[in-house]
């Protein structure tokens, strides 16, 4: 792999400033591996370097951005057949700012369709290959940008987690992935999936390029009456040391249901914890085993309201069908939508409907309060906590795609974050046996820290980072 | 869990033109995901009061100022059917 | 007692729609229209493209406060919006935004009529039927405007206090009268910023159930609405008379042939599915923005009531003009004009007199100014003309305008009076009906209108009846 693309985005900025490098070179070797991709990462790719800033904090390096994100012009189509072609009139704010900053977009990445999966083989664009095994998934909804980053086809990209759509491909991928707290990143032109959840975040190779992306994405938007910025400047991370840490290890997301592969390097990891100062001690997260079912219930509930506008009238897909208004709205959503999306539109409008909201939704919002009660008593006692990111290593594609139920089972790590709205990282902590055999494949760390506390978790995430030593440059041929 | 005609009924009210396989075969999926659901129904909730937003926050409220409007052009170069300067339907009595 | 000979009741509830006149839409910054080009007042919020986000507007929320201390509702010190999701060619994203169990007002009352609550929520797109520029044949499709999407709404539903058509009318020209003075919408029914549904039953007098009540839609002007509840209420009282009972459905008016027809979709009754809208955050109501809306309030409808009162107005007129702006204003107007040559009863008796004789809403329409009219009170105070002359003045005023003192003098209207020229024609009178002043004589008053009579004939109605009278009983020393 060229020299230019080994390099960490902070390396390379470094670099362009001291005039060892040039910013379009930079962005021609990246630009140039995206468009070679066989890993059907991307959807759209630059022809050429973008016009606009090169100076700037981010140096005009390229970004790989989920097809998720609105940009205006290019194709933005969510994984979807219903917005195949799609060009917006407008672009994100988050993508603006990062633009603003200095980010040239080199390509939009694959991703399960309107963010819900966690394979992308729910793409309508085709599944993406896990660049450490071509024949595994690289998780999802992010999956296209977790390839691309994961395989040195981009230095650093955009991906948006809603149940675990960036903590898991990252942790699939043997990369950094980082779901902010809920509300420190806009999400205008950003399609919705479920709005109460949804986070944009990044996916890097190390916690300072995390933390350098995340620095510049954070911001109270106008646009967007759900933000509310950060209340401290995202600061790159310098700790060493886990001296006086306090780690929490809750027991129902550490035990049954998790690969044997998977445990152990969560316990190796621990034992690391541990030798650089930390204290390690279990505790109980009562409604964890509840959040899964309370997330699938109202993730899909406010989904199937948010596709609603996916009509055929205003853009996208239109099919006519026998004339009627009845027609033309069945027809465009059932040609326009995968099973997946269906799936959850059905779910999520059976859920509000007359007569099952209050045992539905209802209960959902009050798991929510007790899922965000739990964790607030664990902050009581605690710094962050820390669960393996997902209960398996990357899996085989089609293993699951057909009991859908196995694959939400996928998220029981991540999920509980989501719905209090806490951020959490997932960082490479080893690597581990599938249980169908085959080579290793990487496993991923989650630490997960009180709202507004990505500045603690980047130090504690740096730390052990620095000390694991992961390796990822295989997947980087 | 969920009928076939739980899932015609939800089909219609989300505007699906499911195929006769996809009933069948949702009405099973989703009476697996349903089945995982019910564990909520056991909870004590008594009391407990709903998240609806997870930001502590209130009155994000916008000034009452104009800003530039789209340009035609940009909306109907993505519209599928257009005519006499709007979108193009079927009447809604028509069927 | 058969249903034949049974008494009933008219129950009616109204739901209002008012548009409100802010700069910009509910819930983005997109100007509000007034009749631009198709679809070139949208943006990716009001339009529902991908990733758009609503962000409420701050006026909206002010008027919508102002609305609540004008019916005196409780303002919410918290409310929330909810998503209403159905599906509609005039609906960008697939749900409106709007109220639900938590909005901005509750309770409250205006005109006699208790108020349910008040709410914001944005409006709909217009659907226009396709053709309409002559290019298209088909009449099976249509075509959307998003300019009016998204447009600011406040729903006002009344309780079933409503008893009468009539009592509906009144009850909406009050509430048009206090949002045009609280200056929050133009309430215009033609135009579209006013809009009401009626929810109408019948129950025996005497009864406190609800009977089951339907639905009336689209009626777009007062008249329209109070003959379009009196024909429901019959064709709802001819039902039960014969046996049958009412079917809750949506109904249609249409004025011109007084029918009723059933406006009820092919779909089954819309599931809305209501949940809190996950876009938006909670409306907390602080001290400023109270103070604000407070700071904001004119004087309302029964505020000039008490003020019409005390400047000697009987009741029912005092109510009438005071609940009417387009009245008060022009009774204020006439008052200004006759600077004290007339006094206020009389000037709003017959500010009264001529809003019966229009066809207008407002007299300011008409060809009456509020100084003509003045004028005429004037006159008729200072006896120069008789009240029935002053009436004939008024007639000949709201058919062509002009001037009174010359409608007077052209017509030939000026009052006799004085004992010079009446005093003979009154001897003449007696003179000519020596029964009736034999009668007169005696102390029995009841004839004198024969000698009126007989003088008004003479004076071609010109004669002032109680100079007539006084002059009767001088003559007769009585």
């Amino acid at each position: 792999m060229s020299d230019i693309r080994d390099l960490t985005a902070r390396e390379a900025i470094d670099q362009i400033g001291r005039g060892a490098l040039s910013s379009d070179e930079v962005f021609g070797a990246y630009r140039d591996a995206s468009a070679a991709d066989e890993l059907n990462a991307y959807t759209w790719v630059a022809d050429e370097a973008p016009a606009g800033a090169t100076d700037g904090p981010l140096a005009g390096l390229p970004l790989a951005v989920k097809d998720l994100f609105c940009t205006e012009g290019i194709p933005s189509q969510a994984g979807s057949r219903i917005l195949e072609g799609y060009l917006p009139p407008y672009t994100a704010t988050v993508v603006e700012q990062l633009q603003a900053a200095g980010s040239r977009v080199v390509g939009k990445t694959n991703q399960d369709e309107f963010a819900m999966g966690s394979s992308n083989e729910n793409s309508a664009y085709g599944p993406v290959a896990n660049p450490w095994d071509r024949e595994r998934v690289p998780g999802g909804s992010s999956g296209g940008s977790a390839a691309a980053v994961a395989a040195g086809l981009a230095p650093w990209a955009l991906g948006t987690d809603t149940g675990g759509s960036i903590r898991q491909p990252a942790a699939l991928c043997g990369i950094v992935g980082l779901k902010p707290t809920y509300g420190t990143v806009s999400r205008y032109g950003m399609i919705a999936f479920a709005s109460s959840l949804d986070q944009a975040g990044p996916f890097t190779r190390d916690v300072t390029d995390a933390a350098l992306l995340y620095h510049h994405m954070t911001a109270r938007d106008p646009r967007d009456s759900t933000s509310v910025g950060h209340p401290e400047p995202i600061a790159l991370p310098t700790a060493t040391k886990l001296d006086g840490v306090r780690l929490g290890v809750p027991e129902e997301l550490t035990g049954e249901g998790i690969d044997p592969g998977v445990l152990k390097a969560f316990h190796a990891s621990l034992q690391l914890a541990q030798e650089l100062g930390a204290s390690v001690e279990t505790f109980t997260l009562p409604h964890a085993p509840h959040a899964l079912a309370a997330y699938y219930v109202l993730a899909p509930a406010e989904a199937s309201s948010n596709l609603s506008r996916y009509d055929g009238v205003r853009y996208g897909l239109r099919i006519e069908g026998d004339g009627t208004l009845l027609d033309l709205y069945t027809g465009t959503r059932e040609a326009g939508f995968g099973d997946e999306v269906k799936r959850r539109i059905l779910i999520g409008t059976y859920a509000l409907s007359s007569g099952y909201y209050d045992a539905y939704y209802g209960r959902a919002q009050q798991v929510r309060t007790k899922v965000a009660q739990d964790f607030a008593a664990a902050f009581q006692r605690f710094d962050a906590i820390v669960t393996p990111t997902a209960p398996s290593v990357a899996f085989k594609l089609g293993e699951k795609t057909g009991d859908p139920l196995a694959m939400y089972k996928g998220d029981i790590c991540t999920i509980p974050a989501s719905l209090a709205g806490l951020p959490g990282i997932s960082i490479p902590n080893g690597m581990a046996a599938p249980p169908d055999g085959g080579r290793e494949l990487p496993t991923g760390l989650q630490l997960i820290g009180p709202a507004f506390r990505e500045n603690r978790l980047l130090d504690y995430a740096y730390a052990l980072e620095q000390h694991l030593g992961f390796d990822g440059s295989e997947a980087r041929s | 869990m969920i009928s076939r005609e739980q899932v015609l009924h939800v089909a219609t009210l989300s505007r699906l033109a499911l195929t006769d396989e996809e009933v069948d075969r949702y009405a099973v999926e989703l009476s697996d995901v349903l089945d995982h659901i019910e564990t909520i129904s056991a909870l004590d909730l008594d009391g407990v009061p709903p998240t609806a937003h997870v930001v502590e926050v209130a009155n994000a409220l916008r000034p009452d100022e104009p800003r530039p409007s789209l340009p035609r052009e940009a909306i109907f170069s993505q519209a599928p059917a257009v005519a006499d300067d709007g979108f193009l339907v079927p009447s809604p009595q028509a069927s | 007692m058969s249903t034949q000979q049974q008494e009933f009741e008219t129950v009616i509830g109204l739901e209002i729609h008012i548009q409100l006149q802010t700069r910009t839409k509910m819930f983005c910054g997109c100007a509000l229209s007034f009749g631009e080009e198709p679809n070139t007042r949208t943006c990716p919020v009001c339009l529902g493209l991908p990733g758009a986000l609503p962000v409420t507007n701050a006026r909206a929320v002010h008027y919508g406060l102002m609305i609540g201390l004008a019916v005196g509702s409780e303002l919410a010190p918290r409310s929330i919006f909810h998503r209403k999701n159905y599906f509609y060619p005039d609906s960008p994203k697939g749900y409106q935004i709007s109220q639900f169990d938590e909005p901005l007002c509750l309770g409250g009352e205006l005109g006699g009529v208790r108020i349910h609550r008040v709410h914001l929520e944005d409006d709909a797109a217009k659907l226009v039927h396709a053709g309409a520029s002559g290019r298209l044949h088909a009449s099976q499709t249509s075509v959307v405007d998003f300019n009016r999407a998204g447009t600011p709404l406040a729903e006002i539903v009344t309780e079933p206090d409503v008893r009468s058509a009539e009592q509906a009318g009144e009850f909406l020209r009050l509430l048009r009268t206090t949002m045009r003075a609280l200056g929050v919408s133009d309430v215009n029914m033609e135009e579209g910023s006013l809009r009401c549904d009626a929810n109408i039953s019948i129950r025996p007098v005497g009864s406190t159930e609800l009977g089951t009540k339907t639905e009336l839609k689209n009626m777009n002007s007062f008249r329209f609405i109070e003959r379009g509840i009196r024909a429901e209420v019959a064709r709802q009282e001819a039902l039960v008379r014969a046996g049958e009972s009412v079917v809750q459905e949506t109904l249609h008016f249409d004025p011109r042939t007084e029918a009723i027809t059933s406006l009820r979709s092919k779909e089954e009754a819309h599931d809305y599915r209501y949940f809190p809208e996950p876009d938006l955050i909670p409306v907390a109501i602080t001290e400023e923005m109270l103070e604000a809306a407070r700071a904001d309030m004119p004087e309302l409808p029964a505020a000039r009531e008490e003020r019409f009162l005390a400047l000697g107005l009987v009741d029912e007129l005092a109510r009438q003009l005071a609940w009417r702006t387009e009245l008060a204003d022009f009774f204020e107007a006439a008052l200004a004009a006759a600077a004290g040559d007339a006094a206020p009863p009389a000037v709003a008796h017959w500010v009264s007199d001529l809003v019966a004789r229009i066809e207008q809403e407002d007299p300011a329409d008409s060809n009456v100014t509020p100084a003509a009219l003045a004028r005429v009170v004037a006159l008729v105070d200072a006896k120069a003309i008789t009240t029935g002359a002053g009436r004939q003045v008024l007639e000949k005023l709201v058919a062509g305008g002009g001037d009174p003192d010359a409608i007077v003098e052209a017509e030939g209207l000026g009052a006799v009076g004085g004992e010079d020229t009446l005093g003979p024609i009154v001897a003449a009178a007696l003179e000519a009906n020596p029964d009736v002043a034999e009668k007169l004589r005696g102390g029995d008053m009841k004839p004198v209108g024969v000698i009126v009579g007989f003088v008004m004939k003479e004076t071609k109605g010109r004669a002032d009846g109680k100079e007539v009278t006084r002059l009767v009983r001088e003559q007769l020393g009585l």
